[in-house]
C-alpha cells in the first residue's frame, strides 16, 4: 500500500475509507473493534495526503491506516483496556507507540478489542463481548490481542499494534493466519501502555507479512526516556533483514528445535504443519539442530506466579478515586474503602478477579517465598535454559500454539486448560527475548491456521525477521499466495487477495 | 497439595479491596484451589543456590536531570476523575465511624 501510495495509484484517504467502508460490513459478525474513530481517521489520511503532495513524506509507512489494541493510551480516543472499570475513559495523552504512529503519519482507524487487561487467550474475557475468528467466526480469535488479529486477518486494517505479556501478540497471529512480533523486552517504549506485568510486557505488530511488521517495528522501537526499561541503543537492520530473509537463503544459520514444545496436547495438523516449515528452512539452506530446554516445562507455572503477582499489584491503581468507574455501595457515608470494593467487584470480571486474588496469595507473609520466591529462581532457570540453547542454534522453533482456534465457550469454565494456549510463547517473556509467528499453512483436521514460531536471542530481533520471512517465502512458494488468500471473505463476495502494507 | 478454602478467599479478596458475591466465593475458591495446585508444581525445582530473576533485563536505576519538562494540566489530570471540587479529586469520607 506504501508503493501504491508513492506511485500516486492511491490517496490516504482513499485507502482509510476502503478500510473504513470494511469494517462496517464485516466488523458487525468478527467485533474486532471497541471503537472507530472515523472522523480522526480521515482527517489524519487527508493531512497524510497533503504532505505527500508538497513532498514531505512523513515515514515509510505514511498514510497507510493501523489499528491500535486498546490498552495503549490514546489522547481524546477511549481506552478501556476491554473492561467495565474504565468505561469511558479518554486518556489526556499518547503512548509513545502511538505518538510515534502520528508523528510517522499513519491514521489510526480505531482501537481492537481484547481480554480484559489483557489476561486471556480467546478476547473471550473482554467485558464488550468476543471478537470472533474470521476463519470461522464460531471460533476464538486467539488472545489477549485477538481484536488487532482478527482486524488484521479480516482485512478491516493493513497493520495493527498489540502488546504480548505472555503471548498476547503471537498465538492470535497463529490462529488468525497472520504475522505478530513480540520485540526484544525493552526494544519499544511502555509508556502509556496500561500495565499487565511489567516485566513480561511488549508492545509489537500484527500485520499480513514479515516484512510489514519490520517496518512498523523499526516505526516504533528504539529508546524513550519516558520508559525506564527502555534500553538506550538503536533499533535498525529489521527491515533488511526481512528482505534478506526473503530471498529465501538461509546458508550458514542454525536453527534449533525445541524437544520440551512437542508431544502429549500439540495437534497432530499442527505438528505436521511445523515439520514442513523446517524442512522448507532445511531445504533453504539451513543447519536443524535438536535443542533441549528442560526448565521449559515449568514455565508455565513460574509465569502464572509471577504474572498474577505483579497484575495484583499493577490493578491496585483502579481505586475508583482518580479515574475509571465510581461505584456507591448502600449505606449511609460509605468510606473510600468501601467505595472502592464495590467498585471493583462491579467493575472488574472473573479473570481479572482469579488473578488479582492469586496475586495476592503468592505475595502473603508466609507463601512468598515457597510461590513467588521459588518462581523467581525458576525463571533464571529458564533464562539459562535459552542461553545454552542460543550457544546450539541462532534461532529456536516451534510450532507457536500447541491448538488451532477453539470453539468459543469450549474452554471458559476451564482457566488451567485456558492457560496451555500460551505453552510454547511464555518462556520468551519470562527471559526478554524477540519471537515472532508467521503462518505456517492450515491443520488438515478442521482447515484453521497454525503458526510457525522463531525465537532469538536478546537484541537479536533481526533474526527472527530473517528467518521469518524466509519461512514465509518458501511456504508462500509451495501454496502459491499467503495464507492469508484462503481466507473466507465473510462479506460473501470473493475471497480476498492479500495486500501487504 | 495446596488448597484455598472459602474463607481464605473471602480473606484475600478483602486484602485486594473486591467484594466478591457469595456465589463467587463458591466457584472461584474450588478454582484457584485447582490452580495452586498446578503452578505449585515448581516447588523443589530450583535449588537454594540458584539466584532469583525479578527482570529480564539487568537493570540499574535510571536517574534524569532534576529538570521542570512539560506535563499535563491541572484540566487534564483531573479529567477522568469520577468527582472534582476545587481542582482536587474528590473523594469518600476515608476514616471509619470510630476513628
Amino acid at each position: 500500500m506504501a508503493a501504491a501510495l508513492d506511485a500516486g495509484e492511491t490517496t490516504s484517504v482513499a485507502l482509510t475509507q476502503a478500510h473504513l467502508d470494511r469494517i462496517s460490513a464485516v466488523d458487525g459478525a468478527v467485533h474486532a473493534f471497541l471503537h472507530v474513530d472515523a472522523e480522526g481517521a480521515l482527517a489524519q489520511a487527508a493531512a497524510s495526503d497533503a504532505r505527500r503532495s508538497a513532498g514531505q513524506v512523513a515515514s515509510p509507512l505514511d498514510g497507510v491506516p493501523i489499528a491500535v489494541k486498546d490498552v495503549l493510551a490514546t489522547d481524546g480516543l477511549p481506552t478501556t483496556c476491554g473492561s467495565k472499570i474504565l468505561e469511558g475513559w479518554v486518556p489526556p495523552y499518547d503512548a509513545t507507540v502511538v505518538r510515534r504512529l502520528r508523528a510517522a503519519g499513519l491514521p489510526i482507524l480505531g482501537k481492537t478489542n481484547m481480554d480484559e487487561f489483557a489476561m486471556g487467550s480467546s478476547t473471550e474475557h473482554s467485558a464488550y463481548g468476543p471478537t470472533h475468528n474470521p476463519w470461522d467466526l464460531g471460533r476464538i480469535p486467539g488472545g489477549s490481542g485477538g481484536g488487532s488479529a482478527a482486524a488484521v486477518s479480516a482485512y478491516e486494517a493493513p497493520l495493527a499494534l498489540g502488546t504480548d505479556t505472555g503471548g498476547s501478540i503471537r498465538q492470535p497471529a497463529a490462529v488468525t493466519g497472520s504475522v505478530g512480533v513480540k520485540p526484544t523486552y525493552g526494544g519499544v517504549s511502555r509508556y502509556g501502555l496500561v500495565a499487565l506485568a511489567n516485566s513480561l510486557d511488549q508492545v509489537g505488530p500484527v500485520t499480513r507479512t514479515v516484512l510489514d511488521s519490520a517496518i512498523l517495528h523499526e516505526l516504533i522501537g528504539g529508546h524513550d526516556p519516558l520508559d525506564s526499561t527502555s534500553i538506550d541503543a538503536p533499533v535498525g537492520g529489521l527491515v533488511a533483514a526481512a528482505r534478506q530473509g526473503a530471498q529465501g537463503d538461509l546458508s550458514g544459520v542454525r536453527i534449533g528445535v525445541i524437544t520440551e514444545l512437542s508431544g502429549d496436547g500439540w495437534q497432530d495438523g499442527v505438528m505436521a504443519r511445523f515439520t514442513e516449515a523446517v524442512d522448507a528452512l532445511v531445504g533453504a539452506g539451513a543447519e536443524v539442530v535438536e535443542v533441549s530446554c528442560p526448565h521449559f516445562v515449568h514455565a508455565l507455572a513460574t509465569y502464572y506466579l509471577i504474572l498474577p503477582a505483579e497484575a495484583s499489584s499493577n490493578l491496585a491503581k483502579f481505586d475508583a478515586m482518580r479515574y475509571g468507574l465510581r461505584v456507591w455501595p448502600e449505606g449511609d457515608a460509605p468510606s473510600a474503602e468501601e467505595v472502592m470494593k464495590a467498585t471493583r467487584e462491579a467493575g472488574f470480571g472473573d479473570e481479572v478477579k482469579r488473578r488479582i486474588i492469586l496475586g495476592t496469595y503468592a505475595l502473603s507473609s508466609g507463601y512468598y517465598d515457597a510461590y513467588y520466591g521459588t518462581a523467581q529462581k525458576v525463571r533464571t532457570l529458564i533464562s539459562r535454559d535459552f542461553e545454552a540453547a542460543f550457544e546450539q542454534a541462532d534461532v529456536l522453533l516451534s510450532p507457536t500454539a500447541p491448538t488451532t482456534a477453539f470453539p468459543l465457550g469450549a474452554k471458559l469454565d476451564d482457566p488451567l486448560a485456558m492457560y496451555l494456549n500460551d505453552l510454547a510463547t511464555i518462556p520468551a517473556n519470562l527471559a526478554g527475548v524477540p519471537g515472532i509467528s508467521v503462518p505456517s499453512g492450515l491443520a488438515d483436521e478442521d482447515g484453521l491456521p497454525a503458526g510457525l514460531q522463531i525465537l532469538a536471542p536478546a537484541l537479536a530481533d533481526d533474526r527472527c525477521y530473517r528467518v521469518g520471512a524466509a519461512a514465509e517465502a518458501l511456504l508462500a512458494e509451495q501454496w502459491g499466495g499467503l495464507l492469508l488468500d484462503r481466507a473466507p471473505s465473510l462479506d460473501g463476495g470473493a475471497d480476498g487477495e492479500a495486500v501487504s502494507a | 497439595m495446596p488448597e484455598i478454602s472459602r474463607d481464605e478467599v473471602a480473606h484475600l479478596a478483602d486484602l485486594a479491596r473486591i467484594d466478591l458475591t457469595a456465589e463467587e466465593l463458591d466457584h472461584l475458591a474450588p478454582q484457584l484451589s485447582v490452580i495452586l495446585e498446578s503452578v505449585a508444581s515448581i516447588s523443589g525445582v530450583a535449588g537454594a543456590d540458584v539466584p532469583p530473576t525479578s527482570h529480564a533485563l539487568p537493570l540499574t536505576n535510571v536517574f534524569r536531570d532534576d529538570v521542570v519538562t512539560p506535563s499535563l494540566t491541572p484540566e487534564q489530570a483531573l479529567s477522568g476523575a469520577p468527582e472534582v471540587e476545587s481542582q482536587r479529586f474528590s473523594v469518600p469520607r476515608i476514616l471509619g465511624d470510630e476513628q
